[in-house]
């Protein structure tokens, strides 16, 4: 099949696919939701920076979150979920169970491990590459992490818990914006991410309805703006993030990672943000937290992986992403090869008849 | 653009010429697009500075064109707050360039039901004014046994927690010199 | 943290990734709890219990960190016979003077060697560094002069028993005080469980000694109560015990909540003190340069305080120049003097009684953003003038036309007869300058651009002012007018023409001016002289411009530095970055762990050393004693940590300087559903209260009529917003991510009340009602306290009611009363008491009714909760008859 194996469906460099001669290693992000604190510094540093005018001034009464859903003038959510100690268990059983079932997210297991802190209780903390800034007294971090692997150390059920993650544009290994985009305002950018020209898109919003996450919108109409003082640009347009594609090709780090006070959200090549996200999934494990799973991490799922890595600390509708979700030209190549094989056979058929009539 | 490269970067040709077939890739990237640059590299200067919203004193980077600041956001040479801001921190740029922010001096006439404006130098001179006449209507030389108060309780203030320490001595200075003792900021709130 | 300090948290999060336990207790369960290891939920103001039980476990199961306490605190030293606690008292100490509803605190004071038959037995005291009376303290803030040290004492010859035993040790005190706060008490007033209790124990006292060190973080909700300096002394206690003072990942963290809230208290625009925690003077106290001098810093006492008189008149040189002279004392008389207390709120009291006629609000919303809101807007319609310098057009600056009491009737547009001038200031980036932010950091920011329009900053504002104030009374010949006339207020210009800040943060840190340095600039505060040939504007940070550098604007990054990069901007004093880090070392001066190794004695070179400035005289060793009597520095001994204070010591019971008891003791909020179950004595009997018709309290405890209002209120911030909204609510994208004011309720008092999630609310307390939409939550629970259920209810304050603001609504603010801290004068906040109920509030004139008709239904007066003393015990001036 060659050029065509990859292009929709399966593990591959989409950058690669999308012929750029020398791409780039492909970037991402790892949003580790367990440190997440809720701040919405992302929200508003991508706002800032993308100049994304304001998205309603109406309290939803959905704990502290305001902002709803990812849209076409919100390119950064977070999302607040307030759960009590039964929700708590059945997340941590689920874990277990994606664990007994092999989770694909998880490294094989001869691959380096890594290492498990003292850390317990009701909220996740654990170990992980922190760069040291403070004096590196006797090595403290590798005692403190040997001292837990031999303690065992377990998350204790608490009573209620507060989960709070940022959510963004997936930049699908196989986007389906992209792959319904008429126009080729929609591209996969030498960074393997996937962004809109705006000055090309015509707003005929086919991709809005191909992304399985919903996350790509129209920005329909000029709001009321005249709080945010300048003129809404691109209206009419379809909207989402660009992973600061600007920055990125200057080599600055994109608005939200580069506020996020906590690094809950964390950017790198999609390759570290993998190994990342997956020895922290370990460490969790490790500390009895299996609630702790990784969201997007499985280039075998339909969307080929995503280049925004989560983890998730329960299932993945309780954040309002899908369990499953499907670009819905990842069939395309089966639906050709089941069309052509029909189109063979049906086309032998008639050979068939035709000369059969003959004989 | 010679002949030969506007030809060239017709978008079906350079979907074949680049290979990217489906035109998902450099084939399809606009003028726009090839152009865009972030305005943090294209800025006249950055200034370095600090968020004024809580305590906790992070580092701001200030990017500055045309004598407009473009973007502000966290420094990450500060060891406080290495390049990181919240929300408000991230947001300074628009405190900075808001919309609703006021650049014009108002003046209210006692008893009136709007605002009009008014020459910045003049309010300077009123306000001066007032003050020395509050001062000498509600001068307190003595107490009542006779000791020295030397002071107006006519003249208050409050604020300065936001403000610089080189504001707040030239604040102090001014109403402790003018007898004027009520001055107060948030850290008593 | 988390919440309010999110780029801080950042530390936090890292530790806890490296296995550090964070533990938060918090009346709601908030960002913060929600990645902490533990979220304790308290009822609102029983900190004391909780901590005092912390100090009791401590004690009776020895846990403490027993080389440290003895060495280094104030547990060996004996207190006056005379002394009588709360345990004996029913809740007060002895000392209690009924008239002026203040302490005598003489009988606190350390017990004095005898010597001969002259010596004042009991006391460390007498005309100079003596015990003034608890009213005057108050009435002057005292407890705010102590933001760089503790307070004078007369000298530091006191009487110590290093074993402990001795039934006057402050040890053996300490641990009779707090005999009866157990994890009992604590589940019994705090409404947490007792294995809650054990774990915090548990975790804490393992986790100091040592090789490790526990640190306490709090944010200034912690003052805003009626003992709120108490609560934040008994997290002093308990650190002192466990040896997590002076140390690495130790101490006692203040998260304030404003740029520069630190600097604006070093650099006072506080009534009660002068620039570095000097006193400004009291009629009476001080109406004269000795008397003023020798109460402030006696040179008998330990420490650098001793040298307070040289500080004094640095200062007074950098204001006043040629004309300070050692003849007319420096020009000690051009300093006006209080009478009282002027804090923030007696201001608003007089403004509102028609006593002041103009007044400045500088980047501040009182209309919004301060306690008694509604009293703050009714106020403003008293002043002839008002100067509003905002970026924004804020409620305080609109209130003739937009304050709700407009809808009400209380007030109309044509009747304000206030003069407004509103005038915009320049942005943080459009000027140059210091913040301090809350770890003493002065950090310079350069100036980006030119401020636009009419915006000028506050420092060309004053300065242009002063000019012309100046100029209108150039030729008078009135004394009064010299303060103004001689003050030094010529100050070079930078290249935009306006008054260079370089010039004042010079002036700030002081000059040599004669001798030998004629000219230069100080390098540190141990240069300045009393001799008035020195001047300085700020003595606590001279040296921020040594050597002609300006230290604040060092700017090395942090990733190239060691872990207290030391060369990025200039901590106060002299660049430490942890204060009394000698007791980092033990007595000896080794590291006390080489964990926890950070400054120590270099026993070859003869002086301290480490990764910090040492806050100690450098060349002195360990070893060293100094002659008995000898004061100032020099009477410090090497192994006296805290220099700042008088006797060198750490003090875990405060013979002076607190002026509502020597030790923190709880007791319950001015206005509480709850009866002190601790004492008779119901609330803090020191505190200051303001009976008046509009600033009325709700019953208390078993009071008849406390069922009307019997639900805990408490106010706070959300990391979306700041304060009252002035530099959040005008921005679109803060606004848009809390739009609405809303209560938080849990379900089960959403159940009692019948209050939706989504829908409104009422919240009523004896001031104002405000409505607000109810988040319905399982983050606040229902504490069950003596066997009652209380549920508190949570407001965020950022809202105000106006036209010109993004988003508004009512204030929380307008809920509160005031009454305030006798230590500090700042009001309680954080505990009251309301009701709530479905639905939205009546407007105009109706909303009076509703709260009227709830004042009347509880029988409120204005003596309602007013009554300072509720215990019979220990009657006035009764303490020196009564048995020790």
């Amino acid at each position: 099949m060659g050029f065509w194996q990859h292009q929709l469906a399966g593990p591959t460099d989409p950058s690669h696919d999308a012929a750029w001669e020398e791409p780039e290693p492909r970037k991402g992000f790892f949003t580790d939701t367990s440190i997440c604190i809720g701040c919405k510094a992302c929200e508003v540093a991508c706002k800032e920076w993308n100049a994304i005018p304001e998205d309603g001034l109406s309290l939803t009464g959905n704990s502290y979150d305001n902002t709803g859903s990812l849209g076409a003038s919100t390119w950064r959510h977070v999302a607040f979920i307030e759960q009590t100690a039964d929700r708590v268990e059945e997340a941590r059983a689920s874990g277990r169970r994606l664990v007994d079932l092999g989770m694909p997210a998880l490294r094989p297991p001869d691959a380096p491990q890594g290492s498990p802190s003292a850390a317990s209780g009701t909220a996740p903390a654990g170990l992980e590459g922190v760069v040291p800034t403070a004096v590196a007294d006797d090595g403290s971090l590798d005692a403190m992490a040997a001292a837990a692997r031999t303690a065992h150390a377990t998350g204790t059920l608490p009573d209620f818990r507060w989960l709070m993650a940022s959510d963004v544009c997936k930049h699908c290994t196989h986007a389906g914006c992209l792959d319904v985009c008429p126009t080729g305002a929609l591209f996969r950018t030498e960074h393997g991410t996937v962004v809109v020209q705006p000055d090309v898109c015509n707003g005929c919003g086919y991709c809005v309805a191909a992304c399985p996450f919903g996350v790509i919108e129209r920005r329909e109409d000029e709001r009321d703006d005249k709080r945010g003082g300048g003129v809404v640009s691109n209206v009419g347009v379809a909207q989402k993030c660009t992973l600061c594609y600007d920055r990125l090709g200057h080599d600055q780090t994109p608005a939200c990672a580069q506020a996020c006070p906590t690094t809950s959200i964390k950017f790198g090549t999609l390759a570290e943000m993998l190994d990342t996200a997956r020895d922290r999934v370990e460490v969790l494990h490790d500390n009895g937290f299996t609630e702790a799973r990784l969201y997007g991490a499985n280039a075998d799922d339909g969307v080929g992986g995503t280049g925004s890595v989560f983890l998730l600390l329960d299932e993945p509708e309780v954040y309002g992403l899908p369990p499953d979700p499907r670009v819905p030209t990842a069939d395309l190549p089966d639906m050709f090869r089941k069309a052509g094989i029909a189109a063979v056979a049906m086309f032998g058929m008639a050979v068939a008849a035709f000369a059969g009539r003959r004989r | 653009m010679d002949a030969k490269r506007t030809f060239l970067s017709w978008p079906v040709l350079r979907q074949v010429a680049s290979g990217d077939f489906l035109g998902r890739g450099p084939a399809v990237t606009s003028q726009r697009t090839r152009d865009l640059e972030p305005r943090t590299s294209t800025a006249d200067r950055v200034v370095q500075s600090v968020c004024p919203y809580c305590a906790v004193g992070c580092g701001q980077k200030v990017f500055v064109k045309d004598e407009k600041v473009v973007q502000i956001e966290g420094d990450p040479d500060s060891p406080i707050s290495r390049g990181r801001l919240c929300p408000k921190g991230s947001a300074s740029e628009q405190l900075v360039n808001s919309p609703g922010r006021q650049t014009k001096v108002l003046y209210r006439r006692p008893h009136a039901t709007d605002w009009e404006p008014l020459d910045r130098d003049t309010a300077l001179d009123m306000i001066a004014d007032r003050f020395v006449e509050s001062r000498r209507r509600t001068w307190q030389d003595h107490d009542e046994h006779g000791r020295p108060l030397r002071r107006t309780m006519g003249i208050a203030s409050l604020g300065g927690a936001t403000l610089d320490n080189e504001e707040n001595y030239l604040i102090k200075k001014l109403f402790t010199a003018a007898g004027a003792i009520q001055i107060e900021n948030q850290a008593r709130i | 943290m988390a919440e309010c300090h999110p780029v801080a948290y950042q530390w936090v999060t890292e530790a806890r990734l490296r296995g550090a336990k964070v533990i938060h207790i918090d009346p709601r369960f908030t960002r913060t709890s929600a990645t902490a290891d533990k979220h304790v939920p308290i009822r609102a103001g029983s900190d004391v219990v909780f901590l005092g039980a912390l100090i009791n476990h401590i004690l009776a199961n020895e846990l403490y960190f027993k080389e440290y306490v003895v060495a280094f605190t104030n547990a060996a030293t004996m207190v006056s016979e005379d002394y009588q606690d709360t345990e004996d008292l029913d809740g007060l100490f002895s000392g209690y003077d009924d008239k002026l509803n203040n302490y005598d605190p003489s009988s606190w004071a350390y017990a004095t060697e005898g010597e001969g038959p002259n010596a004042s037995p009991g006391t460390i005291g007498g005309p100079a560094a003596g015990h003034e009376h608890g009213h005057s303290g108050s009435e002057r803030s005292a407890g705010d002069e102590h933001g760089s040290g503790g307070p004078a004492l007369e000298h530091a010859k006191v009487k110590r028993d290093e074993s402990l035993q001795d039934p006057h040790t402050v040890f053996q005190i300490l641990k009779r005080h707090y005999a009866r706060y157990t994890p009992e008490m604590v589940s019994e007033v705090c409404g947490i469980s007792v294995d809650d209790f054990h774990y915090v124990a548990r975790a804490v006292t393992e986790n100091s000694g040592r090789d490790r060190t526990s640190a306490f973080v709090y944010a200034v909700g912690w003052t805003q109560h009626t003992l709120g300096a108490q609560f934040i002394r008994t997290a002093a206690i308990i650190q002192l015990l466990l040896g997590n003072m002076g140390r690495p990942g130790g101490g006692i963290m203040a998260l304030r909540g404003h740029a520069s809230i630190q600097g604006s208290t070093d650099i006072p625009t506080l009534y009660n003190i002068l620039p570095g925690y000097l006193a400004m003077p009291m009629v009476g106290n001080h109406d004269t340069w000795d008397d003023y001098v020798s109460a402030i810093g006696n040179k008998q006492q330990k420490g650098f305080w001793a040298n307070a008189d040289a500080y004094a008149v640095s200062l007074l040189k950098a204001w006043w120049g040629d004309a300070a002279t050692k003849e007319n004392d420096w020009a000690f008389d051009y300093l006006p003097r209080l009478s009282g207390a002027h804090g923030t709120y007696q201001t608003t009291m007089a403004m509102k009684d028609g006593q002041v006629e103009g007044y400045f609000l500088l980047g501040q919303n009182p209309a919004v953003g301060s306690a008694h809101a509604k009293m703050q807007r009714l106020a403003l319609a008293e002043l002839k003038w008002l100067v509003v310098r905002d970026l924004q057009m804020i409620e305080s600056a609109t209130f003739w036309k937009d304050a709700p009491e407009i809808a009400t009737g209380e007030l109309s547009t044509e009747k304000i007869g206030t003069e407004v001038f509103f005038l915009p200031p320049a942005s943080h980036v459009e000027k140059a300058g210091t913040f301090t932010q809350t770890q003493r950091l002065l950090q310079w920011r350069h100036k980006a651009v030119n401020p636009p329009g009419d915006c000028q900053s506050e420092l060309e504002f004053f300065f242009e002012l002063g000019k012309r104030i100046r100029a209108r009374l150039a030729d008078s010949d009135d004394p009064r007018d010299r303060p103004l006339l001689d003050l030094t207020w010529d100050y070079p210009l930078d290249d935009e023409g306006e008054i260079s800040s370089e010039a004042v943060l010079q002036e700030i840190n002081g000059r040599h001016l004669s001798g030998d340095k004629a000219g230069e600039l100080a390098g540190m505060y141990t240069e300045l002289k009393a001799d008035g040939s020195t001047s300085s504007g700020c003595w606590i940070y001279s040296g921020v411009y040594a050597g002609g550098v300006n230290r604040s604007a060092n700017r090395k990054p942090g990733r190239e530095q060691g872990p207290t990069a030391q060369e990025w901007g200039w901590a106060w004093p002299d660049n430490r970055r942890i204060l009394y880090n000698r007791a980092s070392a033990d007595p000896e001066g080794k590291p006390w762990s080489e964990r926890k190794k950070y400054v120590w004695w270099d026993e070859e070179q003869q002086q301290w050393t480490g990764i910090d400035t040492p806050d100690f005289v450098k060349t002195k060793a360990p070893s060293y004693r100094p002659e008995p009597g000898t004061g100032g520095p020099d009477g410090l001994a090497g192994d006296d940590p805290f220099v700042m204070m008088a006797d060198g010591k750490g003090w875990l019971f405060a013979p002076k300087g607190m002026l509502d008891g020597p030790l923190p003791t709880h007791y319950e909020p001015q206005e509480s559903p709850v009866q002190n179950p601790l004492y008779g004595q119901q609330s803090n009997p020191a505190r200051r209260v303001f009976p008046r018709k509009d600033n009325l309290w709700s019953p208390s405890g078993n009071a008849p009529g406390a069922e009307v209002y019997p639900f805990v209120f408490t106010t706070y911030r959300l990391t979306e917003h700041h304060t009252a909204g002035g530099m959040s609510r005008w921005l679109p994208y803060l606004s848009e991510l809390q739009p609405e004011f809303f209560c938080e309720v849990s379900p089960e008092l959403a159940a009692e009340r019948g209050l939706a999630n989504g829908g409104w609310a009422t919240i009523v307390s004896a001031r104002s009602a405000v409505e607000a939409r109810v988040l319905v939550t399982e983050r606040m629970t229902p504490l069950v306290i003596g066997g009652r259920t209380i549920h508190q209810v949570g407001l965020p304050y950022h809202w105000g009611v106006g036209r010109d603001a993004v988003v508004s609504g009512d204030a929380a603010n307008d809920l509160l009363g005031i009454a305030l801290d006798p230590n500090v004068q700042i009001q309680e906040s954080k505990a009251g008491s309301c009701d709530i109920v479905p639905g939205r509030r009546p407007q105009g004139e109706a909303l009076l009714r509703l709260v009227e008709e709830y004042q009347s239904r509880a029988g409120v007066t204005v003596e309602t909760s007013n009554q300072l003393r509720t215990t019979t015990a220990g009657a006035s001036g009764s303490s020196k008859e009564a048995d020790a």
